[in-house]
């Protein structure tokens, strides 16, 4: 177990755990590769450039049944600052989250996703809207990378009738149509099946897209996820399989829960590849390979080394199941921000003070939206009824008061 | 002389367009003597002689000459096949529904026809392939899922609850899923506990379902057909022992409206209200019934959720007396909420609670006898409408 736990800090892809490597001789690492980098350019981009330079990614990747990726990646100046800004914002709106459940504005269930940031950008770098997402319920950041605002978030966290599903989904149930964002699930592990479906329909429609199915640790051992895999592997769909591992499920350890926490291996027939996820430039990569793979040759798994500071949800501490050390080691070692604002610096695309001003921005940006969302109304009583069917049935029901008044269902 | 009995479908924008027969035609009624008192036993034999479709005679609007004679499976066939012409976005999954033809002939020819693709077989895995069908309809494809039987339907329960049903209104409207759920339930001959099962009773209170129960080719064909075109999910319910029956439909296109019951019989001394099979045990029985003198007024309601609250109620209006006759079990039935509405809406119409025939409370077994004991039989239905309109209960 402690050396499970010292795998966490150094992210060795490889299943071997031989020589744990020190975190410190992995940033020398990093900061090598780095440095030789920006050596040979000589020279500091600007911000909004776009000129593709390559990026070693340091993690080595880990391939099932699949040759793995290269190291390097394309990356470019404006690309980097954008994963800055946008982690960013995402890291605050989940810590604005955070206070605002403890000030009771947020209720029941909050499932927040800072740590894991790197996943959702990343893959949204290697993608495009044509191409379909469904997750679980860590899905706010996963809804601003498809496209949502803040805004729509907060309130709906807040059960305003501004919010993305009109403050009747909630946490859990953040949807984008335009975006191609299915969600939002509740029910762990059903989203795979909807994904394979979502999948099925871009296959029938021959349109040139995949679709990812995003899941976590704790939801790899659920059947109909093996289910998913069968029919996908089976009849080629375009899908592929993203498990987010954060190494807990709520409060169960992956070594506790799965007799193989090798969640890349678990597809079996199925080709997997594992991912660094705190690195966004690896997870960029990863899914670009992805997605070649799966319009050409099947679905494809692939798993998403990354970890959550918070806990399972607001309800848990977080700390009863893993050392606060732990927390705080993998936030200094493999932070996903930390990490690009080391490249950023590292190769004189922005300065310090730069940085600190995108960083004002995006607080103020999120602190805007808080402020107008808290301003947002209730929704109106008579939407209790709205949208349980699509056209009328004149179905009736009690008033919302519950007196004699019937009313039919719109 | 038919009479075509026109009421409003209760939901007027779910019928749309279509070219639809009226769904409430009914058999050739003759009773005479308009005034039966409810609760005299008229034993004046000279009333009612062709009170209840005799062999040829069907619900259907068609003379012997017109329309084609079909089995009931194979009225589902068409339904589905004249929408899969249609609509190239509808397409099947289920167990064995391609190249086998399907396990009740409900969609054989249709792989030979479509493709692989549009009518998929699937492996065993309900659960997966229902949420397949269900991501798909997300998109825009309106999926047809076959359950083999019913009852393996209970392993996607979270799927057809949380994800077809509920999927409308957690995203404040942005995704509609169109998806149909379809298979044989119902009790058969011996087949089992777990295989007669009615699932009607587990989901009929998920919110945004639609469920509708056929029970003759006509009906079965029509509904199939509305259920395909609806943007809501629909849960079609079969039945294992109908899929035989024979009708004659007619030969041009038609839909029928999801939300509407069909009037059956007219009649003045009671309503009975049943579905899918138990609509022929009751015809049986009031073939009896109206040679006693009685005059039943027979409404198979079709419509499971949500109930046609208009048509009921209007027969309520008439009678006074209601019997409910279903398969379901009496604990959590479709009676049971059918009961509920009936006294929430016609309390001041009825003259006695409303009454309900349902099968025991009990798994069915495998035993001939015992499984008969736990069906409502026709034998049954005759001596509770009796009871009823003897003023014994």
């Amino acid at each position: 177990m402690a050396r499970w736990r010292q795998r966490l800090l150094s992210s060795a892809c490889s299943s071997s755990s031989s020589s744990a490597a020190a975190p410190q001789a992995l940033l020398r690492l990093a900061s090598s590769a780095l440095s030789r980098q920006s050596s040979s350019r000589g020279f500091a981009a600007a911000p909004d450039d776009t000129t593709p330079f390559v990026v070693d990614i340091p993690v080595p990747y880990a391939g099932h049944r699949c040759d793995p990726p290269e190291q390097r990646v394309e990356t470019s100046a404006k690309e980097l600052v954008d994963f800055f800004k946008v982690m960013y914002v995402m890291r605050r709106m989940e810590i604005a989250a955070d206070s605002l459940y403890k000030a009771k504005f947020i209720r029941g269930f909050c499932h927040l996703y800072d740590g894991q940031e790197a996943v959702c950008v990343g893959m949204e770098a290697a993608l495009t809207k044509e191409d379909a997402i469904i997750t679980a319920y860590r899905d706010h950041c996963t809804h601003i990378g498809r496209g949502g605002t803040v805004l729509e978030v907060m309130a709906e966290l807040m059960g305003r009738k501004s919010g993305c599903s009109l403050g009747k989904g909630g946490s859990m149930h953040m949807y984008n149509k335009e975006g191609n964002f299915y969600g939002g699930n509740g029910i762990v592990g059903a989203q795979t099946a909807l994904g394979a479906g979502l999948a099925f329909a871009q296959k029938y429609n021959k349109q040139n897209a995949v679709s990812l199915a995003l899941y976590g640790d704790g939801a790899a051992n659920q059947g109909q996820l093996f289910e998913a895999m069968n029919i996908s592997a089976l009849w080629d769909l375009p899908v592929i399989f993203v498990c987010e591992n954060n190494h807990y499920g709520m409060g169960t350890a992956e070594w506790r829960s799965a007799k193989s926490p090798e969640y890349y291996k678990r597809g079996d027939y199925v080709p997997g590849l594992k991912i660094d996820g705190m690195d966004v430039l690896a997870v960029k990569q990863g899914v670009r390979f992805a997605k070649e793979h799966a319009l050409t040759k099947g679905p494809i798994v692939l798993e998403m080394d990354t970890y959550r500071y918070h806990g399972h949800s607001m309800s848990d501490p977080g700390s009863t199941y893993r050392t606060r050390e732990e927390i705080s080691g993998v936030r200094q070692e493999r932070d996903p921000i930390e990490r690009v604002r080391k490249l950023l610096l590292a190769k004189e695309i922005v300065t310090v003070a730069d940085l600190k001003n995108l960083e004002k921005q995006a607080k103020a940006e999120v602190d805007e939206a808080v402020n107008q969302a808290k301003e947002g109304g209730q929704p109106e009583t008579h939407e209790l009824f709205t949208h349980v069917h699509v056209k009328g049935l004149k179905q009736l029901a009690y008033g919302p008061d519950r007196k004699e008044v019937i009313v039919p269902l719109p | 002389m038919a009479q075509k009995v026109l009421v409003p479908c209760s939901s007027s924008s779910s019928c749309g367009n279509v070219q639809f027969s009226p769904s409430r035609v009914h058999t050739q009624a003759i009773a005479f003597g308009g005034g039966l008192s409810q609760s005299s036993s008229r034993k004046n034999k000279s009333l009612a002689l062709k009170a209840v479709a005799a062999k040829g005679e069907t619900s259907a609007p068609v003379t012997a000459k017109s329309g084609h004679e079909i089995l009931l499976f194979d009225a589902l066939r068409e339904g589905l096949e004249e929408e899969m012409a249609r609509d190239p976005t509808v397409c099947v999954m289920g167990e064995d529904v391609g190249h086998y033809g399907g396990s009740y002939k409900v969609t054989k020819g249709l792989a030979e026809k479509f493709g692989d693709l549009r009518v998929l077989d699937t492996p065993i895995c309900e659960n997966s392939f229902t949420g397949m069908g269900i991501g798909a309809a997300m998109t825009g494809l309106r999926t047809v899922v076959e359950g083999m039987n019913m009852g393996f339907l209970l392993l996607a329960y979270n799927q057809i609850s949380n994800n077809a049903g509920m999927l409308h209104y957690t995203s404040g409207g942005q995704f509609k899923i169109p998806v149909v759920i379809r298979g044989p339930g119902g009790v058969g001959k011996q087949l089992g506990a777990e295989h007669s099962q009615r699932l009607e009773s587990y989901f009929q209170s998920v919110p945004g379902l639609q469920m509708v129960a056929c029970s003759t080719p006509y009906n079965a064909k029509g509904l199939m057909k509305a259920a395909i075109r609806s943007d809501n999910p629909v849960i079609l319910y079969e039945h294992v022992l109908l899929y035989n029956l024979k009708e004659r439909i007619p030969d041009e296109e038609y839909v029928l409206c999801l939300e509407e019951a069909e009037l059956v019989r007219p009649g003045k001394d009671i309503t009975i209200l049943t579905y899918s099979r138990m609509r022929h045990f009751v015809l049986q029985a009031a073939k009896t019934l109206v040679e006693r003198g009685y005059d039943p007024e027979i409404i198979d309601i079709r419509s499971l959720k949500p109930f046609d609250l208009f048509t009921i109620g209007n027969s309520i209006k008439k009678t006074h007396k209601v019997l409910i006759v279903e398969e379901c079990m009496r604990t959590g039935g479709i009676g049971a909420s059918l009961r509920a509405a009936i006294v929430d809406n016609f309390w001041d119409f009825l003259d006695g609670r409303p009454e309900c025939l349902s099968s025991q409370d009990v798994p069915t077994p495998y035993a001939a006898t015992l499984e008969d004991a736990t069906v409502v039989q026709p034998a049954q239905i005759i001596v509770k409408v009796e009871q009823m309109l003897q003023g014994l209960i």
